[in-house]
Order: C-alpha cells, then structure tokens, then sequence
C-alpha cells in the first residue's frame, strides 16, 4: 500500500530522494505501523516526537501498533515549539 | 532587591524628569513588568480614558529579574490603554532595552501627557533629559535609533523608537527596539506617538542587585540546564525557531487562511523554518542567515534572514539587501496564510518593513486580509486601493501595503485603521477576525479549541500570549490534550493564564515554559528578591493580576459580551483537515470558564474572588 510520509526540521534528511517539500510517497505491507514506516526510512525513533496520522496525534504507545491504510498521511517531527 | 526600587515619572507636558521610590507593598502583590505596571496604571488612570488623549498614560516596565543572570532576564512590557482596543495593552519586548533600563536604575518609567513638540527621553544613569527629537520625526525605527547612537557617540546606547507609522496614528503602531525586537501588539506605539514621544533611548551600567547571590546564581544555573536538557528549548527552539509550527499547524488543520475562510494552506511549506533553510537559486545562500539570541537568553529562538538579491522587492534596493530579523512564525503566518501568499521573500521585506516602520505584522497581514477578502467579495475596488489589485495571493498588493501602511499613505492609511474599524467602515464587520478589535494570530480555534476561549477571554484581545494552549492541546507541553475537544479547556485556559501573568511579571521570556514551571521560577526569584516567592505565591499574583486586568476593562466599558468570537469560527465549519465540518464551541466552554475564574454567570469578578485576591 502507499502511504505519504512527511518529515520535517532535522528528520526532512531521512526522506527518500525525490522528495518534493519534505513529502513523499512510502511503499509499505498492509498493516505497516508508524515504527515500521520511520525503520524502513531510518528515521531515529527517539526523534519522533511529534507524529500525526491525517492531522491527528498518535501518542507514542500506539505507534508500534496502529495499522496505517492506504492513502495515509504520516508526519513527524523532532521536539520544536514556537508562539 | 532585585527590583532597583526606583521609577521615572516622565511627564511630558511639562517636561520634566522625576525619580520617585517603587512602591514595595504592591510590588509584594503583584511582582513587577505586566503586574506592577497594570497595578501603577489602573491606580492612576481612569477607565474611560481615550487611549491617545493628554490623560492617558504610557508605562515601560522590567521586571525584578531583568537585568540578571537568570536565562531570558532582559524582558521589558510596555503597559497602557491600547490604541487598536481601548483594552488594558501589555506588550512585552526581549532584546536588550529592558536590561539597559534596569540598569540605569529603573524598575519603569512612567510617561504622562504629552509633548507640543516631538521629544524623546535619554537616560544615562542617574541623568534623564527630554531632548528634541524634530530631527528624526518622519525618521524610520530603524533611522532613529541610529541616529541617536551617532548623535550621542555610544554604540552601546540601547534605543526604543517609533516609526511613522507610530507617528501618523496606525491603530497597530509598535514600539521597537534594537532594531527588530518589538513591543507589538494593541497599538502601544500609537499611544507613544500621541504623546510626540519618538524614543526613549538608554544607557545603563549600575548593575543589578540581588538578595542572596550565592542562592541566585545556583538557581539560575539549575534553570539554565533545565533549559539546556529539554529538547524543545535546548536543540527545537534554536535550530529551527518559532516558524517550524507552520506545517505543524497546517497539517493539524488549524492554519488560518484567506482571512479564516480556510483552515490549511497549500502554501505553507514555501513559506516555513523547512523553506528558510532551502538554498536558493540565485545565490545558492538560504533566506535564513543565522539565530539570534535577547539578552542574557539560553535558548535563542530568533531568527535572522536575508532576501534574494534578484528578488523584486530589493534588487534596485541594496539597504534591504542585508541581513535582518525575522521570520518568525506569527509573522510569517499573518502576511502569508492570511493573505494567500507564499512568497518567501515578498514575506521577509514586509516583515522588515514592518520592523523599520514600526508596524505589527500580525494585525497588518490579518487586515490586509481581511481587505482582500472584501476585494474578492467587490466591497472594496481598486478605487478604494488606489489601483492595487488586493486579490488573495497577490505578494506585490502585500509589499507596496506594507510601505503606505508604514508610512499611513493612500490606501495604507485605510489599512492602519486594523480590520474592525476598516470592515465596520465597509459595512461588513463580521469579516474582522479580531476579538476587542484586536487580530487573531496563528491558529484556528475550529482545529484548538482551548485557543477559542483564549483569544474570547484574552485581557488585550486576540492573543496567543496570554494563554498558549497550543502547548498541550498540540505539542503535548506539558502534557497533551486533544484540541478538538471542549471538555477541560476552561481549567486548562485559567492555569495558563495564570502562570504566563506571573511569567510576564518577572522579567523573563513566555518561551521558557516550554521547559519551566512556575516551580523552576519561584527558587530564582525568591533568591534574588525581597519576600517569599513560592510557586503558591506566584500562582496567586498571577490569578490577581489576570482578575485586575479584568476589572479595568470592565470599568472601561467591556462587558461578559465581547468574550467572544466572530461569527465565522462559531457558525462556518471548517472545510478541510481533522476539524473538518467543526466549528469552536466557545459556548461549551465559556460557562465553566466563569465559574473556575469564580466570576458571575455574566463574566464578572464577583465580590468572594476579589476579596480572595486582596482586590
Ligand atoms: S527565547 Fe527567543 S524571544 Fe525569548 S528571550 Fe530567547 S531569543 Fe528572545
């Protein structure tokens, strides 16, 4: 299944190359998760801080475990903040 | 100590200079910069005054800890009746003014009156002159402040100034200093150009005393590696600033766009931290130059950028050709998303823009789009725009607005009116997206809807400052809740309110709380000032100060009525993201907000809770 992946600040350098706009798009077996979609990237887990499926928060309990469906918007961040 | 124990009363009309003692009880009751000053203004001004007639007053104020070793101490507020909102304004300001004033003794200078003839204030110490200022009215910020360090043979002089725009009575004047950093919002520098009050430029070398030394410095260096260790103000803040939120608040559906009809831009990327960190074609540089730091600060979230020398904006420009502050997220956000544009560039000269001439970017962008939104509708044509073509998107519109705005020329002139009394004007009042006629800044309350209560509830109108739930409700600071949820965000709301008060008043950056606590402040001050500063303590200031800046807007005239928000965010569903098809339930939560602020069912402070705060 595809999926889009999106990884911005300092996880944008483990995207696959033809990424446009820190976006791209991840080929994954059917019931891929989160970990295995930033492990197949080497994406350091501790780095994500910030993950969100389609906009919405995945707490850190769930991301070894929730299966992504096609179509899925996944991104991720380091620790940022601003205001 | 701590406190240098000592204001100036600057009164303007006469023109004279007089140092009187600080209050100490209050200072006990309300700590310093936006407590104490609030307290000094409510005591000395009546509600009703108009914001920019003799007897409004202005008050600059540091608090205890500015000017010492603790991270971020070199904060200043400027507190007065706001010119956008005829609300009580706070606007507080990092670089290195607020250290400079403390310095030279001052705990805050009280301005009172005005001038016949433009004047700014210099102090040196113990010395304070009124000196005639005729030669840089019509001066940029950034021309006055030079001027001024060149006329007086000292680099070292730090300068707070207007620009024309201050000058010329732009509702959304700021006041800036050190070039790019501002007190920005409410229109305190209309206020100061009321008063014909260019400047006030300092140079202080006292020093800052505090009780227990030993105890401070052990206190400040734990905060600091409090500071250091998080991973937000240690390693996110400095490398990517504040604008790294632009794809975080777009991906979590909460970006407004074209003056909030939308709630994602599909821009946003050009215009992020990601894209100021891009090489560009031209010169192979990127936009982003360097951080930057405010005075004593350990984390240095500022950011410094250059515009591409080809780009239109600069290239028969050379002086907007070097490196300068900004872009920062609020910034970015409200000349970009607001207004549909995603030229970086076009973005980073508004911004400078707004810097030299001493405009807020946030009420300038939000207004420029609410114009073009009545552009679009044919409200407005290109007779009223003096020929700009206002369509969302168009970057050209944006930068010459900035430049009459700047200087309250043509169609700028309408612009610097802010977008109530501009949309009021043209008979469409419900497309300012503004709270007490102030703008909202970057985040949809559809998508967070703790921020809806905030901005509804804000003691200076529309405000991110005062209650950051963006912390919790998206980046899980300091713990996570779900933003688009109602239930909870009224305890939520009244805790940050509390805690950014007590914040505010002692002299240090909002942005620390991204790793502190109350409990990592309270060891600091308690060992640098007189008194017992607690957690508990600090909590309760921080309650009576959010209650007595209530208090004054309500004798101002405001009442439970304007905690609110424009039709658009309660009626119109968002169209787009993981808000889709909600709007902000600010009923839901407004009730409860009442009664855990232990107010009436109408929004009134009622007698128990004023008793409880000694007010
Ligand atoms: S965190 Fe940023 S805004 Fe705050 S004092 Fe430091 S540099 Fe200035």
């Amino acid at each position: 299944m595809i999926i889009r992946i999106k990884l911005y600040a300092s996880l944008g350098q483990h995207l696959p190359s033809g990424a446009v706009k820190n976006e791209a798009d991840l080929d994954l077996d059917e019931g891929a998760t989160p970990v295995d979609a930033f492990s197949r990237l080497n994406v350091p887990l501790e780095q994500c801080h910030l993950v969100l499926i389609n906009g919405l928060f995945v707490p850190p309990a769930e991301r070894p475990t929730r299966a992504l469906v096609a179509g899925d918007h996944l991104a991720a961040w380091p620790p940022v903040a601003g205001g | 100590m701590a406190w240098a124990k000592q204001l100036l009363r600057v009164d303007l009309t006469k023109g004279t200079c007089t140092n009187e003692a600080l209050n100490m009880e209050w200072a006990q009751s309300y700590l310093g910069q936006r407590g104490l000053a609030t307290k000094y203004y409510v005591e000395e001004c009546d509600p009703k005054v108009d914001a920019l007639s003799l007897d409004n007053k202005m008050i600059m104020a540091t608090g205890p800890l500015t000017g010492t070793c603790a991270s971020t101490a070199g904060r200043y507020s400027v507190i007065t009746k706001g010119a956008l909102t005829g609300a009580i304004a706070c606007s507080n300001s990092g670089g290195f003014f607020g250290n400079e004033m403390k310095n030279a003794g001052y705990d805050m200078i009280i301005f009172e009156g005005a001038s016949k003839s433009p004047v700014y204030l210099m102090i040196e110490n113990d010395s304070a002159q009124l000196l005639d200022a005729s030669e840089y009215w019509g001066q940029t910020v950034w021309d006055t402040e030079e001027g001024i360090k060149d006329k007086h043979g000292d680099a070292q002089i730090r300068v707070a100034s207007i620009g024309v725009a201050g000058e010329q009575g732009v509702k959304f004047a700021c006041i800036v200093n050190d070039m790019d950093r501002a007190a920005g919002r409410s229109g305190v520098g209309t206020v100061m150009g009321s008063k014909n009050l260019k400047a006030v430029a300092i140079r202080g070398t006292k020093g800052v005393a505090v009780n227990d030394p030993g105890a401070f410095i052990a206190a400040a260096n734990a905060g600091k590696a409090v500071l250091a260790e998080n991973a937000v103000t240690g390693q996110g803040l400095p490398a990517f600033g504040t604008q790294v939120l632009m794809n975080v608040i777009n991906e979590t559906g909460s970006l407004p766009t074209h003056n909030h009809r939308d709630v994602q831009f599909d821009g946003a990327n050009n215009i992020s931290a990601e894209a100021m960190a891009e090489p560009r074609a031209s010169d192979g540089k990127p936009n982003l130059v360097t951080n930057a730091a405010c005075f004593g600060c350990t984390i240095a979230c500022g950011r410094v950028s250059t515009i591409d020398r080809e780009h239109y904006t600069v290239k028969d420009r050379p002086e907007y050709q070097k490196a300068s502050g900004g872009l920062e997220y609020e910034a970015a956000w409200a000349l970009g998303a607001a207004t549909g544009i995603d030229d970086l560039d076009a973005l980073t000269f508004a911004n400078f823009i707004c810097n030299e001439q001493g405009i807020d970017p946030i009420s300038f962008g939000a207004t420029v789009g609410a114009a073009m939104e009545m552009f679009e509708d044919g409200v407005i044509t290109d007779k009223d725009t003096g020929g700009i073509d206002l369509k969302f998107g168009n970057a050209q519109a944006l930068t010459e607005l900035a430049e009459l705005t700047g200087r309250g020329e043509g169609f700028g002139a309408e612009i610097g009116l802010g977008s109530k009394l501009l949309c009021e004007k043209h008979g469409k009042p419900e497309l300012s997206m503004s709270v007490k006629g102030q703008e909202f800044p970057a985040y949809d309350s559809r998508g967070i809807q703790g921020m809806g209560l905030t901005y509804a509830t804000s003691n200076r109108g529309a405000c991110h400052l005062r209650s950051y739930t963006v912390a919790s409700e998206v980046l899980g600071i300091p713990e996570k809740t779900d933003p688009l949820e109602t239930d909870g965000k009224a305890g939520l709301v009244k805790a940050f309110q509390d805690a950014t008060a007590a914040f505010d008043s002692a002299g240090l950056c909002i942005f620390t709380s991204f790793a502190w606590t109350l409990d990592d402040v309270a060891p600091q001050l308690d060992a640098a000032c007189d008194g017992e500063w607690t957690t508990d303590k600090l909590l309760e200031v921080g309650e009576r100060i959010w209650n007595l800046e209530r208090k004054y807007n309500m004798d101002a005239g405001f009442t439970g009525k304007d905690d609110n928000l424009p039709a658009r965010l309660l009626k119109d569903a968002a169209k787009t993201g993981p808000a889709e098809g909600k709007t902000c339930g600010l009923d839901k939560m407004l009730p409860e907000y009442y009664e855990v602020r232990g107010w009436t069912p109408d929004g009134v402070p009622s007698n128990e809770t004023l008793d409880r705060l000694a007010l």
